[in-house]
């Protein structure tokens, strides 16, 4: 393996890895939050409370 | 009519996040990438490809990620979740709703034989399980078996239930991934991907261990060592002649393209169900990362480099992804200390990645038949299983030369997939309006997309997307020779219109009939649901 070889693995392996953790970070910092549901036009499909 | 009800959403942030990466991940990260950067690359190493593959990352995969990203939640807001009621909406004319028609058969069709290679990865996993795949240092053993268990030498016989024939596993898969889907958006695809996803990337990290680990395994041949195959998948080799190759760059985009799940139908429907200020801008980022994760730093660390210590350069180059995902992996582990176990994880790994895969293909379809005919989820699930059953009986029957499966996955999963995803980024950045879509896409968002993102999106990406199309449809369709300039029709076409010397493939044309037939089936259903839409929204003014 030479040096670039070295350079564009380390450069790609540690680029996405750095990138999934940051947005991991920020994802799971922001609490993973379930927030309101908005509809404009719900369709019944019947099977509500069929649970 | 409309009426005010609790709808279907994702429990959590990460629980969307973390199904659209398993939508994404799949085989394509373990065993297509690793293949196409030591193709493209030479055997001076896949360097060259790498570049080409971010590149297309920027300029198409993440536009087209947060275009569906945000049309889906704005969809779902409008309470729509499939692509016909989608792009009906956004588009507002009725052939909107046709248009839309591609984001529901490419799912439906590649699940029916997507399904049939997710039964491979248990039946493999199993396999190594029992011992059943120590088959010793030959190769061809290894393709006898992979032959027999998929039943590649004669139509009819796949279909047999032994721990060494696929039936079995079939049905086991086919049933677990409908068992999971009944169950709904969070309680079934949420629930299940929860925990896939990270036992997914644990065992992925313990492969990647045991093959970083290896050193030189050959005593008498110390040059295949891992370094040497790192060094084989990374290094830039020929940079600028491998980097002037048209075939590289076609190849890396297409990689990306496939790679994210874009241009599938399964990022807008799963973003249909988001909340109505979710951050789809940072869900989007980070689904993408999550998969160029798994693609670039595992696919890319494990498999060429396990190929290359016990095989060498000549073990690795020329396997298309059957070819080096269950003949030379199975090999390659057989040779290596506890190779059954890590045999038996790999696989497994491979099933996950197959099954949270496969179940984002059977959503779009169940949604549309939900807001489309107004069934309920026993109902749709029930028309969906017939038909994907149906579909699936014919693949694993047609298994001669798998020319069924060959043939849809390069007429449906590929080809159009690039003609969805360049609709979808026209529409998102011509239709909707880049000015708007830029709203859409940052309600909510804590994130801010950087603004030259609006020239790649309206401009480069589309542009970027027809050029790749065209080179595609130029090689693959019409056998456009680049280094020769000379055009012969691609085998697909042949099989399909035969030719002096060689005629039409019976098989290869009742595939392609199979998918007329989806689809006339899927526009005529289409055409009853747009009567529905034009009531219920007839319904809703009147409200109003």
């Amino acid at each position: 393996m030479n040096a670039g070889g070295w350079i564009i693995m380390l450069v790609s392996v540690g680029g996405v890895t750095a990138l999934f953790l940051t947005c991991l970070y920020k994802v799971l910092a922001g609490g993973g939050k379930k927030t309101e549901h908005m509809h404009g036009l719900d369709i019944d499909t019947h099977d509500v409370g069929e649970d | 009519m409309a009426t005010e009800q609790k709808k279907e959403a994702w429990n959590s942030r990460l629980g969307v996040i973390l199904a659209v990466a398993g939508s994404a991940v799949g085989l394509g990260n373990f065993l297509r990438f690793p293949g196409q950067a030591v193709k493209y690359g030479g055997e001076d190493g896949g360097g060259a490809f790498m570049i080409a593959y971010f590149i297309s990352l920027v300029l198409i995969g993440i536009p087209i990620c947060w275009a569906e990203w945000a049309m889906g939640r704005f969809g779902g807001s409008k309470g729509y979740n499939s692509s016909p009621g989608i792009l009906n909406l956004i588009i507002k004319h009725p052939a909107g709703k046709y248009i839309g028609i591609l984001g529901v058969i490419i799912p439906v069709i590649i699940y029916m034989y997507y399904v049939y290679i997710e039964a491979w990865c248990l039946g493999y996993a199993v396999n190594f399980l029992r011992g059943g795949l120590d088959l010793g240092a030959d190769p061809d053993k290894y393709g006898e078996f992979w032959g027999g268990f998929i039943g590649i030498k004669e139509n009819g016989s796949a279909i047999g239930f032994g721990l060494g024939q696929v039936g079995g596993y079939l049905i086991l898969v086919f049933a677990l991934n409908f068992f999971l889907i009944y169950r709904g958006i969070s309680q079934g695809i949420e629930w299940f991907c929860r925990y896939a996803m990270p036992t997914l990337l644990v065992l992925a990290i313990i492969i990647l261990v045991r093959v970083l680990t290896l050193g030189a395994p050959i005593p008498d041949k110390p040059d295949q060592n891992v370094i040497n195959g790192l060094g084989f998948m990374w290094n830039p080799g020929a940079l600028m002649s491998n980097l002037a190759n048209p075939e590289l760059w076609l190849a890396a985009a297409g990689q990306i393209f496939f790679s994210l799940s874009v241009g599938f139908g399964v990022i807008i429907t799963y973003a249909s169900y988001l909340a109505k200020d979710d951050d789809v801008v940072l869900s989007g980022l980070t689904a993408t990362s999550a998969n160029e994760f798994c693609e670039v730093g595992l696919g890319g660390m494990i498999t060429v480099p396990a190929a290359f210590v016990f095989l060498g350069s000549a073990g690795v180059v020329g396997m298309g992804t059957f070819g080096l995902g269950f003949n030379v992996l199975p090999l390659v582990f057989s040779q290596m200390p506890a190779g059954q176990f890590f045999g038996f994880i790999f696989f497994f790994l491979l099933f996950l990645a197959a099954v949270t895969s496969s179940l984002s293909m059977l959503q779009p379809g169940i949604a549309f038949l939900e807001e489309g005919l107004g069934i309920n989820r026993k109902q749709s699930v029930g028309l969906l299983g017939l038909i994907t059953a149906m579909g699936c009986l014919f693949v694993v029957f047609f298994s001669k030369d798998i020319k069924a499966l060959d043939t849809m996955d390069f007429w449906v999963g590929t080809f159009l997939i690039f003609v969805l995803a360049t609709i979808q980024i026209i529409v998102f950045g011509w239709v909707v309006g880049i000015e708007r879509g830029w709203q859409l896409a940052h309600q909510g968002a804590e994130l801010r997309i950087p603004d030259f993102f609006k020239v790649v999106i309206k401009f480069i990406c589309p542009l970027f997307l027809l050029l790749i199309f065209a080179c595609w449809v130029a090689t693959n369709v019409f056998g456009f020779n680049f280094s020769t300039g000379e055009f012969k029709l691609s085998g697909y076409v042949l099989d399909l219109v035969g030719s002096e010397e060689q005629p039409a493939n019976n098989v290869a044309r009742a595939s392609v009939a199979l998918i007329l037939i989806v689809a006339a089936f899927i526009a005529a259903l289409i055409a009853q649901a747009g009567k529905r839409w034009a009531r219920l929204e007839q319904a809703k003014e009147g409200e109003s």
